[in-house]
């Protein structure tokens, strides 16, 4: 999978469980596990990062490229406090006295709209709810001032009206610092609300990438089609009643994948000749990319496979 | 058994289950109401939603009519009978009439056990088949959830996640249950999964007239499966209508604020957001008055000082709000 993220932007990566999101999330932060074999290219502000020893992705990691994920909670350590956390972020990649460093922490804790941030230096993880402790998580992403956040899910444990919050703080952040966000998740109203770009994942590979707009509007891909039909939103006519646009059939995980053919092809309404026969490439489609025979070899689009080196 | 047609299905009377606070060593003999004077009908054939963030009270609402809990106090009437009165051998063979289909079917399903044997599960217990006669039941029980034959055969561990659901919706359906709770039953699956057990669910009560309490933190799909709405917030139902008025016009703030936070998957329309200030109550802490104020956007005085019953305000529909449908529902 290729793509390309700017400062200030925001790219949504989408998909249901097993499509490979989170494991390419790790990719980025180099914290694959040891059985992964990971090849490609990892370039920050032109630097290559792949191939790093570990000590030059520790310095890279929380510095440059700051990761939160779903579950706060197993981010901090709970016998110490949110504030003593949040000072050793600082203090492990910058030089700054304990003082200074505590100065830093409240000013993200402030600047995550954390509520009396004083206060909130002195309490332990589990004594804040959970839209708390997210904020306190991000303080903590945040201290060392890194251009790329990765955010794994990271509203999926909150009730509604606390992840709206904390997504509206992303986007603050993003105006604010110019901070890059890498927004991994399967919720597509997060998608559509806080996205610049977005990228569909299935089964490990990228099956469509599109402005957030173009993706909603013209979703291309049949499975971004019916993953869109299939999600219910408040302001939808609910034309089919009681019943959902379903996509048949069970999400393939990575190790039973289908090879050697479109890997949505087993459950795809639009399914045709090729599909059984050879993997489809991103064809371009419109403004889009899609990675589906519609659009490429003599259909609808050309070939694109010249789009990245 | 009385099927007088006249009377709800199900009938919940201020019902309440407290809980003692968990602080400190020894405990506490403070007790805070997760539930807190619950009152709902559920008519034959219909689907109640129960909507509600975390702590709301939904859940043990469901538990408490399924009698996996007693409620602290409050009645509750099935089929017109006194629902908390009956126990012993009585309340087993009337719970075949009330089943519930949980969350995640990963721990509501035993890993060790064939798929075939946890269908069969109730009936046997039941007695209600035995030999053959259990196995063709069996069999057709899968398959009235989409599943095959063969499925018997398999563990959960050998099945997706969207089958496994399945495969709990046949246990739940297997004693011919009238009433079925639904405990955020798609919470666990993927999307597109998601929406294959919903039109499942939404066939099943066509077929043999199911009736559902679906209980979810997700308003849009509340909305689209049920006839009527309970919306829930710290214990309380704030408000209760038919599903197509609460969505359309909501008349108490929160329902309105959680509206404004639900999926829009359009994002040329730039919805404002009812803004809501910090997160749903401690019940170490309980506020004042409404439960609500602190983080309502339209707040008065009167709102800290008095708690406003859930009361009539049109066309059968009820709020629990002093300034019901001020809040402008959010544009579209």
């Amino acid at each position: 999978m290729s793509f390309d993220l700017a400062a200030g932007e925001a790219l949504a990566v989408v998909g249901e469980s097993g499509c490979g999101k989170t494991l390419m999330a790790r990719a980025l932060l180099g914290l694959t596990p040891d059985a992964a074999r990971t090849t490609g290219s990892i370039r920050l502000r032109g630097k290559e990062l792949s191939g790093s020893p570990e000590e030059e992705w520790r310095r890279v990691r929380g510095r440059e490229i700051s990761l939160v994920f779903q579950e706060p909670g197993s981010a901090f350590d709970p016998v110490s406090t949110i504030g003593a956390q949040i000072v050793e972020a600082v203090r492990v990649h910058r030089k700054v006295d304990r003082g200074g460093a505590r100065r830093i922490a409240v000013e993200r804790l402030r600047e995550v709209g954390f509520p009396d941030p004083m206060r909130g230096l002195s309490e332990y993880p589990h004594r804040l709810s959970g839209g708390l402790r997210q904020r306190a998580f991000l303080a903590m992403a945040l201290a060392s001032d890194p251009a790329v956040l990765v955010a794994d899910e990271p509203t999926t444990a909150l009730d509604a009206t606390v992840s709206a919050q904390v997504l509206e703080l992303f986007d603050r952040l993003r105006a604010t610092r110019g901070l890059a966000l890498l927004l991994i998740t399967h919720d597509l109203g997060s998608v559509a609300a806080h996205s610049d770009r977005a990228i569909v994942m299935y089964a490990g590979r990228v099956v469509e990438e599109a402005s957030t707009a173009e993706l909603f509007r013209t979703p291309r891909h049949p499975y971004t089609r019916g993953l869109l039909a299939s999600v219910a939103g408040v302001s939808a006519p609910a034309a089919g009643g009681r019943r959902f646009a379903a996509i048949a059939g069970a999400v393939p995980d990575l190790a039973t994948r289908p090879r050697g053919l479109c890997s949505f092809a087993p459950r795809c309404p639009d399914r045709f000749e090729p599909c059984d026969d050879r993997e489809p490439a991103l064809y371009r489609a419109g403004e889009s990319q899609a990675r589906c025979f519609l659009y490429g070899d003599g259909r609808l689009g050309t070939r694109d496979s010249e789009r990245r080196p | 058994m009385s099927g007088n047609p006249s009377t709800p299905l199900l009938s919940a009377r201020g019902l309440v289950k407290r809980y003692r606070l968990r602080s400190g060593l020894g405990g506490s003999r403070e007790t805070f109401a997760a539930v807190d004077g619950v009152s709902f009908d559920v008519e034959r054939g219909e689907t109640l939603g129960l909507v509600g963030e975390s702590g709301s009270g939904k859940s043990t609402t469901g538990r408490l009519v399924l009698r996996l809990e007693e409620p602290t106090e409050g009645r509750i009437f099935f089929e017109g009978d006194d629902w908390l009165a009956l126990s012993g051998a009585e309340l087993r063979r009337r719970r075949r009439d009330l089943q519930v289909v949980f969350q995640d079917p990963n721990t509501s399903l035993n890993p060790r056990m064939r798929c075939g044997a946890q269908v069969a599960e109730p009936l046997r217990v039941q007695k209600l088949a035995s030999g053959r006669d259990l196995r063709d039941r069996v069999a057709s029980l899968l398959q009235e959830v989409g599943l095959s034959a063969e499925t018997a055969g398999r563990f959960p561990s050998e099945l997706s996640g969207g089958q496994r659901q399945r495969v709990a919706i046949a246990r739940a359906l297997a004693t011919r249950p009238r009433f079925v709770v639904c405990d955020e039953p798609i919470s666990s699956l993927d999307v597109s999964i998601a929406a294959q057990v919903l039109n499942l669910l939404a066939d099943l009560r066509e077929r043999i007239g199911l009736s559902y309490l679906f209980i979810s933190h997700d308003l849009a799909v509340v909305a689209r499966v049920s006839d009527r709405i309970a919306v829930m917030y710290f214990g309380r139902i704030v408000e209760q209508g038919s599903a197509a008025a609460l969505v359309s016009q909501p008349l108490h703030p929160y329902t309105a604020a959680l509206l404004s936070a639900a999926p829009d998957l359009d994002p040329s329309v730039h919805r404002a957001r009812i803004p809501l200030s910090g997160e749903p109550p401690s019940p170490a802490s309980p506020p004042t008055g409404c439960a609500f104020h602190p983080r309502c956007p339209i707040a008065r005085p009167r709102c800290r000082d008095e708690t406003p019953p859930l009361a009539p305000v049109s066309d059968g529909r009820l709020a629990a709000c002093f300034f019901p449908g001020e809040l402008a529902p959010p544009t579209r």
